[in-house]
C-alpha cells in the first residue's frame, strides 16, 4: 500500500485512505460554506476572466495546419480518390449515376450471394440469417437507403483494416511507435464521435467522404490493438522454425507472423466491421444519407412504426455481419481427399457465381427481382405507428409512463442535478481527486486532478457537470436493475448462457438503436435520454456480473458449501468479493458507454456538452468542437483510469489471473 | 576421435540474459557462480562452454529444464546471439556472418526440429514441409517432388493435404522432422523432439529416428532431459547444469566414471550393464584365452557368459581383431552394480 509522509517534523505517516478522507472533508467544508453563503464567488465558479481562450488557440493551430502548412490541399486530394471509390460502390449498390454505370445490382442477386457465403461460413442457419436479412431489407422497402449505408461501409471497413494492420505491425516492431500510439489510442477511444465528425467535414467535404473518413478513424484503434496482440502471441517455436527455414524479414512477416496471428487479426476485422457499421449510422449527423439519416428523421418526427422497422433492419444487418465475421474467425481450413474435382473444392465460389448470375438474369426479365417499388413494399410503418401510439395512449400505459417520468424527474433526477451543480467547482475537483486516490492511488489521483482542472478551465463547467449527472444517474439506475438480473442469471447454467448470448447480441447493435425504445415509451424528453443510456449501459454491467460470478473457481464455492454457508452467505462472502474485479470492468465499460450515449442523446434535446457539440457540427468552429470533445474525453479517462487500476490491484491481491 | 575438423566448434561460449549483458560479462569476475550472477540481476543461459561436434556424430545434450541446453543449441544456429566466446560452423565464425549469409547458412546447411513442433497452422503437411524450399526460392515442381520424397521417408504418405491440427502429436512431429530434412541439411538440431509425445509413441519415434540416422548419417545435436533417451541414441553425451557442461563423454565413460557429484546422481538409477560395452572394459595390455566376445556387446548381453565362464581375462574382438582382454571381475562388478 502506498504510504505518503507529510513534511511535519516527527514524520506523521498517513495512509492513502486517510489522505483521501481529508481531501473529501475539505470538499464538504467548501460545499457547506457555499450553502451558508460564505464562499467567495470565485471559489464557487471560476470567473470568466480566468478562462484561457483554448478554443481560439486551437482554431489558430488548426488554421495554421490547414492553410499555412497546406494540409487541406493534401486532404482534398485524398477526398477525390475516396470520392471515386465511394462513387463506384454507390453505382454498383444503388445505381448512383457514376462510373462504371452498370448498377444497381439487383437486390435478389446480392441476397442470394450473401446466403451462399453465409452457408460456407456457418451452414444453413447462417445462410438463412444472411439471405433473410437482405430479403427483409428489400421487402420492407429500405433497399436503397440500406445500400447507401453499405456503399460507405464496404469502402471504410477495408481501409480501416489495412491502416490498422499496418499501424499494428509498426507498433509491434518498434517500441517507440508503440509508446506514441498507445496514449493516442486511449484518447481516441473516449473521444465523443461528434469530435471526429467536424474535422472530417472540414478536411474532407460534407457527405459520404467525410462520413467514410470519420468511420475509418473511429474503427482503426481496435484493429491496431488486435494486430499487435496477435503478433506478440505467435509461439516462439513457430518463429524459430521460420528463421531456421531461412526466412528473410519480409518472408517472416508475410509467411509466418501474419498467418499465425490469423485468429486475432480476424477478431480485429470483426470489430472493425461492427464499429464501422455503428459509426456509418451516426454519420447521419453530418448529412450522410442512409439508414441512419432515415432513422434520425423518423425519430425526429416521432414516426415510431417506421423508426422501428429501420431499427430492425439495422439490428439484422449488425447481427448478420457480426455472426458472419465471427464464423470466419473460427472457420479452419480442411483438407480435401486426393482427386476431388475442382468444382467441389471451390463449391462456394461456383454456387455464389451461379446464384449471382442466375438472379441477375432473372431480374432482367422480372422487375420485382431487381427493384421493389414503394407501393410494392411490405412496410407496415403507418399501421404500426397508429398501433404503437394507440397503445401508449391507453390509460394504464400512459399512467405508468407518466408516473415513472414524474417520479424520476421531480424526485430523483432534477434534485440530483441541482445538487451537483450547487457544488463549488473547486470542491468538485477535490471530490474527484479523493475518489481516485482512495480507489487507485497517487498517480491516478494527480491525473484526475489535472484532468478535471482542465475541464474547469475550459469554460464549460456547468455543461460538463450536467453530462456527468446524466452518466452517473443512468449508470446508478442501470446498477440497481442490472446487478440483480446478473446475479439471478449466474445461478443457473442455462440462464447464464441465455443472458450472455443476449448481451453479446445487444452489444453488436449500433448505439443509435437504443434510442428507439426510450423514445417510444417516454417521447422526446429528458427521461428518454436517461432511459436510453440506462439500457445501453446495462448490457456490459449484466454481462460482466454474470461472467465474474461464473468465473469464481468451483473449489471456492464448494468450500463455502462444505462450510455450511447458505446461498446468501455464499454470495456475499465468497462469490461477490471474488467477482468484484471483473464486475468493476463491466462497471467501467458501462460508464464509457454512458459517456458515448449521452452525447448521441443530445439530439433529443439536452443541456450538456453533447448539445453544444452537435451545434458546432453546423459550422466550422473546430476549436470549440475540440474543447468540448476533450472535456468529455478527460472525464471519461479519469473514470477509466481509476476503476481499471482499482480492478487490476484487486485482482493481483486476490491472486486471480 | 576422427581426423576431420569438427563441424561445430565452440570455445568459451557465454550467453547472458539481462539489461546489458556484454558489459556485465566484460566486468564480471570469471569465477562467479550461476547464483552469484543471478544475484547481480543476470541469468547465465550458457556459461563458459567449450565443446566440439564431429562430422557424422550424434551429440546428445542432456540436462534438466533450465539447465541451458536449449539455449546452447540456439546459439549454434544463432537463433540467439552469444555474449562471449566463438562458435565456428565448418570453420566459419557464425557471429561474423551478416544477415544475408546467416540466412544462406540456414537455408543450405541446418535443419531444426522443435519440442512443440513449430508447424505453421495455416499450411498443409506438404506446404509445411516445402516451406524452407519455398523460402529459398525453389520452383513449385522441384519443391513438391522433394517434399513428397521426405514425407514418404518419415512415413506420412497420403497425409500430404492434411492440416497440422488434423494430425496426432506423433504425426505432427513427423512433419516437423520432414520439414527439417527437406533442404538436406548437413547439421541437424533436434530440441527435445519427443518430449511432448506419450511414452509409447516416444519409443516408436526413437526407433524411427535411429532408422533415419542410419540412412542419412547426419551430424546431429540432440537435446533431451531424459537420460534413458540420451543413452539410447548418443555417440557422446554432454550433461549440463546451470548453463555449464558438467561432463561430455561417451555413455560408457559417463556411467563408469562420472566426473562430478551431479553426474553421479544422474547415473545412480541407471542399469549400467545395459550401457557399458565390452570394448570399453577391454585393456590393451591383457590378452586372455579362448573364444573372444564382440566389443559391441553390452555387459548385459554377456551376463550368462560372465557368470558361467571361469576365465579371469576374456579376449575382446573388434572387426576381426583382438583388441585386448576384459577382466571378468570388472564386468561382473558392472553387472551386479557393486562398486
Amino acid at each position: 500500500m502506498a504510504v505518503l509522509s507529510t513534511n511535519a517534523a516527527p514524520a506523521v505517516v498517513w495512509s492513502r485512505h486517510q489522505i483521501a478522507a481529508a481531501i473529501a472533508i475539505a470538499a464538504v467544508v467548501l460545499t457547506s460554506l457555499q450553502y451558508a453563503g460564505m464562499l467567495p464567488s470565485w471559489l464557487h465558479r471560476l470567473p470568466e476572466a480566468w478562462i484561457p481562450p483554448f478554443a481560439g488557440w486551437l482554431d489558430a493551430f488548426f488554421n495554421f495546419v490547414k492553410d499555412d502548412l497546406g494540409l487541406i490541399v493534401f486532404t482534398r486530394f485524398l477526398t477525390e480518390q475516396l470520392q471515386f471509390l465511394l462513387d463506384t460502390t454507390a453505382n454498383l449498390l444503388f445505381g448512383k449515376r457514376r462510373w462504371p454505370n452498370i448498377g444497381p445490382i439487383p437486390w435478389s442477386a446480392i441476397a442470394a450471394t450473401m446466403a451462399v457465403v453465409g452457408y460456407y461460413l456457418g451452414g444453413w442457419r447462417m445462410a438463412l440469417l444472411a439471405g433473410g436479412t437482405f430479403v427483409w431489407t428489400a421487402l420492407i422497402g429500405q433497399w436503397t437507403i440500406a445500400m447507401e449505408t453499405m456503399s460507405v461501409l464496404i469502402v471504410a471497413a477495408p481501409m480501416a483494416f489495412v491502416i490498422g494492420l499496418l499501424l499494428g505491425i509498426a507498433a509491434w516492431k518498434s517500441t517507440m511507435v508503440d509508446r506514441i500510439i498507445r496514449p493516442v489510442l486511449s484518447v481516441l477511444q473516449t473521444l465523443p464521435f461528434f469530435t471526429y465528425l467536424l474535422p472530417a467535414v472540414i478536411f474532407f467535404k460534407v457527405g459520404p467522404t467525410a462520413g467514410a473518413v470519420a468511420t475509418i478513424i473511429y474503427a482503426i484503434p481496435p484493429m491496431i490493438l488486435m494486430t499487435t496482440l496477435g503478433l506478440q502471441k505467435v509461439s516462439p517455436e513457430v518463429v524459430e522454425a521460420g528463421k531456421m527455414s531461412g526466412c528473410t524479414r519480409w518472408q517472416m512477416l508475410r509467411h509466418v507472423y501474419i498467418p499465425a496471428a490469423r485468429t486475432e487479426i480476424l477478431v480485429g476485422v470483426n470489430q472493425v466491421i461492427m464499429l464501422c457499421l455503428a459509426m456509418v449510422v451516426l454519420t447521419a449527423f453530418i448529412g450522410m444519407p442512409g439508414l441512419g439519416a432515415k432513422l434520425l428523421a423518423m425519430m425526429g418526427s416521432f414516426k415510431l412504426g417506421r423508426s422501428f422497422e429501420i431499427g430492425v433492419t439495422i439490428v439484422l444487418l449488425a447481427v448478420t455481419l457480426d455472426r458472419m465475421s465471427k464464423a470466419w474467425v473460427v472457420k479452419m481450413p480442411e483438407h480435401f481427399e486426393r482427386g476431388t474435382p475442382w468444382w467441389q473444392r471451390h463449391k462456394t465460389l461456383v454456387l455464389a457465381t451461379a446464384a449471382f448470375v442466375g438472379f441477375t438474369v432473372l431480374a432482367y426479365f422480372v422487375t420485382w427481382f431487381s427493384e421493389i417499388g414503394r407501393t410494392q413494399s411490405w412496410s407496415k410503418g403507418k399501421e404500426m405507428d397508429v398501433a404503437i401510439k394507440a397503445f401508449l395512449a391507453l390509460d394504464g400505459v400512459q399512467y405508468v409512463t407518466d408516473q415513472i417520468r414524474y417520479v424520476l424527474n421531480v424526485w430523483v433526477l432534477n434534485p440530483f442535478r441541482d445538487f451537483l451543480l450547487s457544488i463549488p467547482t473547486f470542491a468538485f475537483v477535490l471530490f474527484v481527486v479523493a475518489f481516485s486516490l482512495a480507489l487507485a492511488g497517487r498517480r491516478p489521483a494527480i491525473l484526475a486532478g489535472v484532468f478535471f482542472g482542465l475541464v474547469a478551465l475550459s469554460g464549460w463547467w456547468d455543461r460538463s457537470v450536467i453530462t456527468l449527472y446524466s452518466v452517473i444517474s443512468a449508470v446508478t439506475m442501470a446498477l440497481i436493475i442490472g446487478l440483480p438480473i446478473g446475479i439471478l442469471a449466474a445461478r443457473s447454467d442455462r440462464w447464464s448462457r441465455r443472458v450472455l448470448l443476449a448481451c453479446d447480441t445487444a452489444q453488436t447493435f449500433p448505439s443509435f438503436i437504443y434510442l428507439i425504445p426510450a423514445i417510444m415509451l417516454f417521447g422526446i424528453t429528458a427521461t428518454s435520454v436517461v432511459m436510453s443510456i440506462l439500457i445501453f449501459a446495462m448490457v456490459p454491467l449484466v454481462r460482466y456480473t454474470v461472467e465474474g460470478l461464473r468465473g469464481v473457481p468451483p473449489e471456492m464455492t464448494e468450500a463455502a458449501d462444505m462450510s455450511g454457508a447458505t446461498k446468501m452467505q455464499k454470495l456475499i462472502n465468497v462469490q461477490l468479493p471474488l467477482a468484484l474485479p471483473t464486475m468493476a470492468v463491466g462497471f467501467n465499460q458501462a460508464i464509457m458507454f454512458a459517456f458515448f450515449m449521452v452525447i448521441i442523446a443530445a439530439f433529443i434535446g439536452t443541456q450538456d456538452l453533447g448539445q453544444e457539440l452537435q451545434r458546432t457540427l453546423a459550422g466550422t468552429d473546430m476549436g470549440k468542437n475540440f474543447v468540448l470533445g476533450i472535456c468529455v474525453s478527460l472525464m471519461a479517462l479519469t473514470f477509466d483510469m481509476t476503476i481499471m487500476k482499482w480492478a487490476a490491484d484487486k485482482k493481483r491481491m486476490l491472486g486471480l489471473p | 576421435m576422427s581426423a576431420l575438423p569438427p563441424v561445430i566448434a565452440c570455445r568459451n561460449v557465454w550467453k547472458i540474459f539481462g539489461p546489458d549483458p556484454k558489459r556485465f560479462l566484460a566486468s564480471m569476475d570469471p569465477g562467479m557462480s550461476f547464483d552469484d550472477i543471478r544475484e547481480a540481476g543476470y541469468i547465465a543461459g550458457v556459461k563458459d562452454v567449450s565443446i566440439e561436434v564431429n562430422k557424422g556424430e550424434m551429440l546428445v545434450i542432456m540436462g534438466l529444464s533450465g539447465s541451458g541446453k536449449s539455449t546452447l543449441v540456439r546459439c549454434f544456429s544463432r537463433l540467439h546471439d552469444i555474449t562471449g566466446g566463438t562458435i565456428e560452423v565448418d570453420g566459419q565464425d557464425i557471429m561474423a556472418l551478416v544477415e544475408k549469409d546467416l540466412i544462406e547458412l540456414r537455408r543450405s546447411k541446418m535443419g531444426m526440429v522443435f519440442q512443440s513442433f513449430g508447424l505453421l497452422p495455416h499450411r498443409t503437411v506438404l506446404e509445411n514441409v516445402a516451406f524452407p524450399l519455398e523460402m529459398r526460392g525453389q520452383d513449385k515442381h522441384t519443391r513438391r517432388d522433394r517434399a513428397l520424397e521426405v514425407i514418404k521417408l518419415v512415413g506420412l504418405e497420403g497425409r500430404e493435404d492434411y492440416f497440422p491440427r488434423e494430425l496426432s502429436g506423433g504425426q505432427q512431429q513427423r512433419v516437423g522432422i520432414a520439414r527439417s530434412l527437406a533442404i538436406e541439411p548437413d547439421i541437424w538440431f533436434l530440441d527435445e523432439p519427443f518430449s511432448a509425445l506419450d511414452p509409447l509413441i516416444r519409443r516408436e519415434m526413437q526407433d524411427e529416428f535411429l532408422r533415419l540416422q542410419q540412412l542419412l548419417n547426419k551430424t546431429i545435436v540432440f537435446i533431451t532431459h531424459d537420460f534413458d533417451e540420451a543413452l539410447r541414441l548418443a555417440d557422446r553425451i554432454a550433461i549440463m547444469k546451470d548453463g555449464a557442461v558438467e561432463q561430455c563423454d561417451t555413455p560408457d565413460q559417463i556411467v563408469l566414471h562420472p566426473a562430478t557429484e551431479y553426474v553421479r546422481k544422474f547415473t545412480e538409477e541407471i542399469d549400467k550393464a545395459r550401457v557399458v560395452h565390452a570394448g570399453v572394459l577391454a585393456k590393451a595390455d591383457a590378452r586372455g584365452e579362448g573364444d573372444p566376445v564382440a566389443a559391441t556387446a553390452t555387459v548385459k548381453d554377456l551376463a550368462k557368459l560372465l557368470v558361467h565362464d571361469s576365465r579371469d581375462i576374456i579376449p575382446v574382438q573388434s572387426e576381426g581383431a583382438i583388441i585386448g582382454g576384459m577382466n571378468r571381475q570388472d564386468a561382473l562388478t558392472v553387472l551386479l552394480e557393486a562398486s
